[in-house]
């Protein structure tokens, strides 16, 4: 068939455009389409940075990614892309990707803790793990073997790593990046809503007449959002306000209408301001039907510490902490109330220099009354809150002042529409549960939430933290869909489906990522392994993690695709397929699922996790994991044997967890079919192994499972959610649609959650409770309240709320480390557009590395003279856990006013990490990475 | 006596004649390399740099200001550069200018081929005022004219907001998003080359080009009605006779010549 | 061992003092020392005082170009150093071509290349006539013309800021001096040398012959790169007051009959007499 280059031009531009339309292509026409690309391959794909889920095409030439487009039938960036996203394909093949599996060993080439790395057989490390597994299991039950789980898991590794964790070792200590990114965010979702994960979607930007962005800096971490915020701005300049709320001055002030620079923390108290202007000046703008119908008010403790160590911790008691650090770590056990917070808690019975006695709160919260909530907003007064909040030294008190007013007037003003965004800046709070749920409060009470263009709306930053981390339940608390380990019901639910015995999940589930670190640090864990995330690079505290993990008696195991610090403290390192080397999916921050194909063969020997954790499984039996095991860690009880009862489900002792949770009948249904339309002309290296001729764990060539591996975990996986409002659609429509917004019921996706008009489950609730209500928040989890006042409860018996959301009293408090004379500068640490979190992908990217090569300190010139450092220079950034140099930058896209600096992670260079302090929102587990007190000097 | 005299005289015109045309011819082999090696008008000299045809006078090529760069952006024309040889100057895609605030580069120029009065305000030194150059966007080939989110070069601007600004406009074709695309001012840009190293295209889609190679000029015969700064313009305004191919015949002779009429 | 360093201690030291000179203009590129910055078109000792090439000067005077009020102090400073010491003392111990020809001229010698027949004469005086050229372009062309083609700079910039394909300019001159001409780029061509030649016309340290101890054994000839300033030798008891003479006093090493030794020029009687004897080659 010859094609003239006219022809040519018309028949590919008429099948891109069909496919934007997302209509039928005449099969001429495509056939013509794929024969005049014959020497490439393109096919849709999702972009593997943030968690915007922008839609792509990958370009495949002799078995190599060649190229990347934008897919213009994507809904979220219609073919568009950030610079992250354009080098989608310049990702996999830097020079020093990981090929094969290293081993520290000694001359004889025994391991060796303290031994260089030398080049291992997959069968080799796989003996390493085993062994190390089965002494960590020997000398600390299941509590001793930990993973650093990841947000950026595709959905099948995720399942398929928390099966082989909890169904398999029956540990919890298994806690993804996720947690220092989303986790303020998922409790305030629970608490609120009693489910995960956002009512509204992207759809809201186009809807809305005002875009508020707390402690979020979109336009550079989501710029596609950013852009279509933009494009919103634009079309209606007038009526559209864009408002920016930040610590100090970025980017997304740019196309503000009004910038609050607030100091750190005082979120908490901006969020309450407006809840007063609503409730104590403007009370007519409550929506008192609505709130009536569907709110009720909500308070917990406020003493409840800052995440941080306790005394009685092992590694504290060992004196492995100065006395520098201890200085901010001693608050965890009790601290004196400042001037500053004293107002804000005066209705809690606090005066200034009282001391506070901190205690593990838990998640415990109960019912109050609207005059007790009333009471409590009673000290966010304008004078008060500007007062603690300006943050900017340099600007008017009274211009600040008409900030704050306008912006309560913006979301009060009857029919205007509001969209509160946030990234970090409220997740990584060491009240970042709380400032999540007072967000909701200002939506509720002005019935601003859950419909189209209004919404308080929480922005994810990794590709799957909804998708796999939350939605697959990889956490140390969870399981799938919203299910959780502490509950004996869901556990049963799980291990059913699992075709383990019942009890064999634990039920401790309270190691999360921090803990796991200080495990580690207490000797508790012994063995550790890391996937597709960097916790030695992007925890807090960092010197002490990597002490201990390269000092002390444990194995610690990172497979990854690139050589990063983790990698580099690591002990074995197993060489991981990246995105487009193996089949995936991936959710984003609207809840839509996106599916790809494996586009090509991984580089070198590398395999992906899913295979690498399915390879783990088979070297342990039944008796090797399930017998019982003594009081360990968090769990102070035995947690009995099961292998009795995994005779009688029909295994043996000797059955592999191989057998048990991946090669079962279920499984083995899922065939493999080159004539399936999905699975045509795609490799499968699990399914079929692949002409590479992988020497695998046993020694000999993998030659493939034989069943559709993928398919199998994502199906199992998606059968915990539908029914449940985490509807998903079956594993082949993925690979038809550009994504679809869970719940997915009768093949529609869902845009505005618990919206009875939408949300077709809030339909249901609504029905079954036979009222008219517009909406119902029909999550389950903490639906049973007791009742008392802001000082605790009065009565303890439970009042369910079904289909009620919460508005929780919760004041603004200070962190624990604040600028003091030795210490007088505010840290806040974060990101960059150029680069993806610790830079082991974008950093080999030669035209990202050279655009950003380094991290900079940014300051106000002012501080610069001051600390007597110079634009240009290099400066110490340091603090009471360490220090770091880096360059200082006194102009360009950050502009901190006096008194704070901003220094990005993603460089392993500027370690700023060792600066930081691990303490964390003590509900969520999710660190403060945004404040922290330092001092600048010259290097 | 006299004929070996005359030979004598003889011999010494001669000798002059000589060596006057090898000096001519030197000369002229010579001047026409100069003229070559000094042509090269794409050349981004340190800040404060004077007049190129000044600066090729001036420059003793001591390398001073080369030795103060902290950055080794500056080097020294070397033979193979095919520049002014010794001369210095800047590629900013391999190193641009990271505009100190205490240019260490100029007050070392020992002859004033950079100039520090013309990078001073009010008696300090001031990088803002440096004209290095200007940036120029390709706007086939900047991405950010694509659509896609990049302004790397908005973002790497020491002068953001100033020298680099973003132009919104909708993206009619995806209905939902915003171009964002870098518009340079030549007022304010320093030629710092700092977006030209942070283009992430192949090979950048914005660089810096000498003002003189990279401008164009109004002219001096109007001013902005609406502009009061632009008044200043008027200082070099002159009135001259103007010629065109019409108008080049003194009017008699042309009101004279009747050809072509009818 | 003494007699080594009897016939060599000039050699050693002008060797010395060039490779340190080198070395210092090197390290204030390389780590920043500020003991001697720039290089030999103008320096900065100490980061204080100003060095500059005076020829450079004259040539920016004739491009055109205003000098700044520290290259004129640079450039007199340097003019009177040179007015003392001896003009040409910059070629023999300062420059860094000096030894590349040297090289070329003692493999010269060993190869006995000036034993072929030669057609070339090619007069000495010719590094005046570019030394004006330079200067003649200079101004019609308004650039320091020599500067823009110095093989001089090349090298010595060369060495301190990279050297492209200035190695290039070595190995021309080396291949000229050592098959071509005799001494030819240091003692024909170089303008710089010229110009040095010219101050060295009234400069005060000399080399002094005693013809009551020369037993005219004419190895002062043999090593002279420009024998024409010891048209003495053997004849009269007089200073070398020719400026083409470098002072660098190889003459005096090579003497082994204390024939030849530095004085001060006795200033208004010798110069006369220098003149009346002078000739050139």
């Amino acid at each position: 068939m010859s094609l003239t280059r006219r022809d040519f031009l018309k028949s590919s531009a008429a099948a891109s455009a069909a496919a934007a339309m997302g209509m039928a292509v005449p099969s001429d026409v495509q056939a013509a389409a794929q024969s005049a690309e014959a020497n490439w391959r393109w096919d849709k794909a999702a972009c593997r940075f943030c968690g915007t889920g922008c839609g792509i095409m990958m370009a495949t030439k002799d078995g190599k990614i060649v190229a990347v487009k934008g897919d213009p039938a994507a809904p979220v960036n219609r073919g568009l892309n950030c610079i992250k996203g354009y080098f989608n394909a310049k990702i996999m093949y830097g020079a020093d990707r990981l090929t094969q599996p290293l081993l520290r060993v000694d001359a004889k080439g025994n391991f060796d803790k303290n031994g260089k790395f030398a080049p291992v057989s997959w069968k080799r490390a796989f003996d390493e793990m085993e062994l190390n597994i089965k002494k960590a299991l020997k000398s600390g039950g299941p509590e001793a073997v930990g993973v650093f789980a990841s947000g950026q898991y595709t959905v099948m590794e995720g399942y398929a790593a928390q099966k082989m964790m909890k169904g398999g070792f029956r540990s919890n200590a298994f806690d993804p990046n996720a947690r220092h990114c989303m986790a303020s965010a998922v409790v305030g979702f629970y608490q609120t809503f009693g489910i995960d994960e956002p009512s509204g979607c992207y759809d809201d930007i186009e809807l809305t007449d005002t875009i508020v962005s707390w402690g979020s800096n979109m336009a550079e971490m989501h710029p596609i959002l950013w852009s279509r915020v933009t494009d919103r701005k634009l079309s209606d300049p007038e009526r559209v306000k864009v408002i920016s709320i930040q610590t100090y001055r970025h980017r997304t002030s740019d196309l503000a209408d009004i910038e609050i620079i607030f100091s750190p923390n005082t979120d908490l108290a901006l969020w309450n301001y407006i809840a007063r202007e609503i409730v104590y000046n403007n009370p007519e703008s409550i929506d008192w039907d609505f709130v009536k119908k569907h709110i009720v008010f909500a308070a917990s403790p406020v003493n409840m510490g800052y995440g941080m160590r306790r005394s009685d911790e092992k590694s504290i008691k060992e004196g492995k902490y100065t006395a520098l650090e201890m200085e901010i770590i001693s608050k965890e056990m009790s601290k004196v109330v400042s001037a500053k917070e004293a107002p804000a808690l005066k209705p809690y019975g606090y005066k200034e220099g009282d001391v506070m006695v901190n205690k593990n709160a838990g998640l415990a919260h109960w019912e109050i009354s609207f005059d007790e909530y009333k009471k409590f907003l009673e000290p966010y007064t304008l004078d008060y809150v500007a007062e603690i909040s300006k943050g900017n030294p340099d600007e008017d008190i009274n211009e600040f002042k008409k900030k704050l007013q306008t912006l309560a007037d913006l979301y009060i003003e009857k029919d205007r529409k509001v969209v509160s965004f946030w990234t970090m800046g409220m997740n990584q709070h060491t009240r970042g549960t709380w400032v999540n749920t007072l967000s909701y409060n200002v939506h509720f009470l002005l019935n601003k939430q859950a419909k189209p263009g209004s919404g308080a709306f929480s922005l994810t930053g990794q590709p799957s933290a909804c998708g796999t981390a939350r939605e697959v339940g990889t956490f140390c608390h969870r399981l799938p869909a919203d299910m959780m380990v502490a509950n004996p019901a869901h556990r049963k639910i799980v291990e059913n489906k699992w075709m383990v015995p019942e009890g064999t999940i634990n039920a401790v589930g309270t190691q999360d990522i921090m803990r796991i670190h200080r495990d580690i640090e207490d000797g508790l864990i012994k063995f550790a392994w890391v996937n597709v995330c960097n916790p030695y690079q992007d925890t807090a505290s960092a010197t002490h993690w990597i002490k201990a993990a390269r000092e002390m008696d444990n194995f610690i195991v990172t497979s990854d695709g690139y050589p990063g610090i983790s990698a580099k403290v690591s002990d074995l390192i197993l060489p991981s397929a990246m995105i487009y080397e193996k089949w995936g999916a991936y959710g984003n921050a609207e809840r839509r699922t996106q599916h790809w194909r494996q586009q090509v063969l991984p580089v070198g020997d590398a395999m992906s996790d899913t295979w690498q954790w399915i390879e783990l499984s088979k070297r342990f039996t039944v008796k090797d994991v399930w017998g019982s095991y003594a009081p360990s860690g968090p769990r102070k009880d035995e947690l009995p044997s099961v292998i009795e009862a995994a005779k009688a489900l029909g295994y043996t002792e000797n059955t592999t967890m191989y057998e048990i949770l991946f090669a079962n009948k279920v499984a083995k249904s899922y065939k493999l079919d080159q004539k399936d339309p999905v699975q045509k002309g795609y490799d499968n290296s699990e399914g079929f192994g692949d002409k590479r001729n992988v020497v695998g764990s046993d020694g000999k060539v993998f030659k493939g499972y034989g069943f559709f591996v993928q398919k199998y975990l994502f199906e199992e996986y998606a059968a915990f959610g539908r029914g449940h409002g985490h509807d998903l659609a079956p594993f082949d429509v993925y690979h038809k649609v550009r994504g679809l917004k869970w719940p997915v019921v009768d093949g529609k996706e869902t845009q505005w959650r618990f919206n009875v008009q939408y949300d077709p489950y809030a339909a249901k609730a609504v029905k079954e409770a036979g009222t008219d209500n517009s909406h119902a928040f029909y999550g389950t989890l903490a639906k049973e309240l007791p009742y008392g006042d802001l000082m605790g409860i009065q009565k303890k018996e439970k009042t369910g709320l079904k289909n009620k959301a919460k508005i929780f009293a919760r004041p603004y408090m200070d962190p624990p480390e604040m600028p003091d004379t030795a210490f007088p500068v505010w840290l806040c640490t974060g990101r960059v557009l150029e680069h993806w979190h610790s830079g082991t992908m974008t950093m080999r990217v030669p035209e990202l590395y050279r655009a950003v090569p380094e991290a900079l300190c940014y300051m106000h010139p002012e501080d610069a003279k001051t600390y007597d450092v110079k634009q240009g220079e290099l400066c110490w950034v340091e603090s009471r856990r360490g220090k770091v140099k880096a360059r200082v930058e006194t102009r360009g896209r950050n502009r901190p006013s006096r008194g704070l600096v901003f220094v990005p992670w993603f460089d392993e260079k500027v370690f700023i990490n060792k600066v930081c302090l691990d303490a964390t929102c003590p509900q969520s587990g999710q660190t403060d990475y945004k404040k922290c007190a330092v001092k600048i000097y010259k290097a | 006596m006299k004929t070996q005299a005359m030979s004598e005289r003889r011999k010494f015109i001669l000798t002059m004649a000589r060596a006057a045309g090898l000096a001519a011819m030197g000369g002229l082999v010579w001047s026409a390399y100069l003229d070559e090696a000094t042509a090269s008008s794409l050349l981004l000299r340190p800040p404060g740099a004077i007049k190129e045809e000044d600066f090729l006078a001036t420059c003793i090529k001591c390398g001073l200001c080369v030795e103060a760069c902290p950055y080794d952006t500056l080097v020294l024309a070397k033979p193979g550069d095919n520049k002014p040889l010794g001369t210095p100057f800047f590629i900013p895609r391999e190193m641009p200018c990271y505009m100190c605030p205490d240019i260490p580069c100029v007050p070392v120029c020992p002859t004033g081929a950079l100039n520090q009065a013309s990078v001073t305000t009010d008696g300090k030194l001031d990088i803002n005022i440096a004209d290095m150059g200007v940036a120029v966007v390709d706007s086939k080939n900047c991405i950010a004219f694509w659509g896609i989110q990049c302004d790397a070069c908005y973002r790497a601007c020491p002068l953001l907001g100033q020298a680099i600004t973003i132009e919104y406009s909708k993206n009619e074709r995806t209905g939902k998003h915003a171009f964002m695309k870098p518009v340079v001012d030549s007022d304010f840009c320093t030629g710092c080359g700092l977006c030209e190293k942070a283009c992430v295209t192949e090979k950048a889609s914005i660089f810096i080009l000498p003002r003189e190679v990279a401008l164009g000029r109004a002219g001096d015969y109007y001013i902005k009605g609406w502009d009061k700064e632009d008044e200043k313009r008027l200082e070099n305004a002159t009135s001259k006779t103007t010629t065109t191919e019409l108008s080049k015949e003194k009017a008699v002779d042309s009101l004279n010549s009747n050809e072509d009429l009818y | 061992m003494k007699t080594l360093w009897n016939n060599y201690r000039y050699l050693i030291l002008r060797r010395v003092t060039q490779i340190s000179l080198l070395f210092l203009y090197f390290s204030a590129n390389a780590w920043g020392w500020k003991i001697l910055q720039g290089d030999l078109s103008s320096s900065l000792v100490f980061g204080v005082v100003p060095l500059s090439d005076p020829y450079a000067a004259l040539q920016m005077l004739a491009a055109g170009a205003l000098l700044a009020t520290n290259l004129l102090i640079g450039a007199v400073i340097i003019a009177t150093f040179y007015l003392i010491v001896g003009g040409r003392v910059f070629c023999s111990w300062v420059c860094p071509v000096n030894m590349i020809t040297d090289a070329a001229n003692y493999l010269r010698r060993k190869l006995q290349i000036d034993k072929l027949p030669s057609r070339q004469s090619v007069p000495r005086k010719m590094r005046y006539w570019v030394l004006a050229l330079s200067l003649i372009l200079s101004f019609i062309m308004g650039v320091t013309a020599f500067e823009f083609i110095s093989p001089i700079s090349m090298v010595h910039r060369g060495i301190i800021f990279g050297l492209g394909f200035g190695w290039a300019a070595m190995l021309i001159i080396f291949l000229f001096d050592l098959f071509v001409l005799k001494n030819g780029w240091c003692g024909h061509v170089c303008p710089l040398g010229g110009f040095y030649a010219l101050v060295g016309n009234f400069s005060l340290i000399r080399v002094q012959h005693t013809e009551e101890n020369c037993t005219l054994c004419m190895k002062c000839k043999v090593v002279c790169p420009e024998h024409q300033v010891l048209h003495m030798i053997g004849k009269e008891s007089l200073p070398v007051l020719s400026g083409e003479c470098t002072n660098c006093a190889r003459c005096i090493e090579v003497c082994d009959d204390d024939a030849l030794g530095f004085s001060l020029r006795k200033l208004a009687q010798n110069k006369k007499m220098g003149e009346k004897n002078e000739n050139n080659n």
